[in-house]
């Protein structure tokens, strides 16, 4: 499990790749979050396409970088989830504070 | 011998590294039933939410261990039980509602309906200062 950080223009990627589960997700929380810090993006998106496998951990991962982003006033947007995991996304509520999108 | 029956038994330590081993550990015994990937995922999903409380709320990141059992019966019912002697659940109605933590922090509260919607059934029997037992069962309809 990983995740490339790339900042472009006012925006800032994060790539994840492999599987999010509760143990991935402490290493992936702390690389965004480092990242959000030094980059002050306008917006945060969120790439799943590398994502093979993710547990509520997923969803908790995206309410807290949310969170996270919120309190520098910025946006967050989910992009390229799998529709199973989309499922799993919908179940939350997540829709109505994320923006969801397919391909960047 | 039992036709289409079968068991595996495990015991494993309550650490977050092993959480990718259950789910997959799972995954591969089932695979036996031949699942479609959905199947296979919704399985997996299951086993790591009941592990994950295991290793974050019954043994709160202390050592502990995770006793899990599964039994495949007539050939496409699936069995799955996870087992801790950790601190237990006092009000397990409420620990089944969606978005219900007790944590804070990065935890969704969506455990239990993750293995509620993903599986067919789902049994929680917990006793405080005991422990819980999940019992979750999936028929497997496979690529059949």
């Amino acid at each position: 499990m990983g995740v490339r950080m790339i900042p472009q223009g006012t925006n800032l990627y994060a790539f994840l790749e492999g599987e999010i589960d509760h143990h991935s997700a402490v290493f992936l929380r702390t690389s965004i979050d480092e990242a959000l810090v030094q980059s002050c993006p306008r917006e945060l998106v969120l790439d799943f396409s590398g994502v093979t496998f993710m547990d509520s951990s997923g969803i908790g991962l995206i309410m807290g970088r949310y969170r996270a982003a919120s309190a520098q006033d910025c946006r967050v947007r989910v992009m390229n989830v799998k529709e199973r995991d989309l499922r799993l996304m919908k179940m939350s509520g997540l829709e109505k504070i994320v923006e969801f999108g397919v391909c960047v | 011998m039992k036709k289409g029956y079968n068991e595996l038994k495990m015991t494993v330590d309550a650490k977050s590294v092993n959480e990718s081993f259950c789910r997959a550990a799972v995954g591969a015994f089932i695979a036996q039933l031949d699942p479609t990937v959905e199947e296979l995922s919704d399985i997996k999903t299951a086993v790591s939410e009941a592990v994950t409380n295991c290793i974050v709320h019954a043994y709160a990141e202390q050592d502990g261990k995770i006793y899990i059992q599964v039994r495949i019966t007539d050939g496409v019912y699936t069995e799955i039980k996870i087992r801790d002697t950790g601190c237990g659940i006092s009000d397990i109605a409420k620990a089944r509602q969606p978005l219900f933590t007790t944590l804070g922090g990065d935890r969704s509260g969506l455990g239990f309906t993750v293995m509620e919607s993903f599986c067919d059934v789902l049994r929680v029997r917990s006793k405080p200062g005991q422990g819980t037992t999940v019992v979750i069962e999936k028929r497997i309809f496979g690529k059949r």
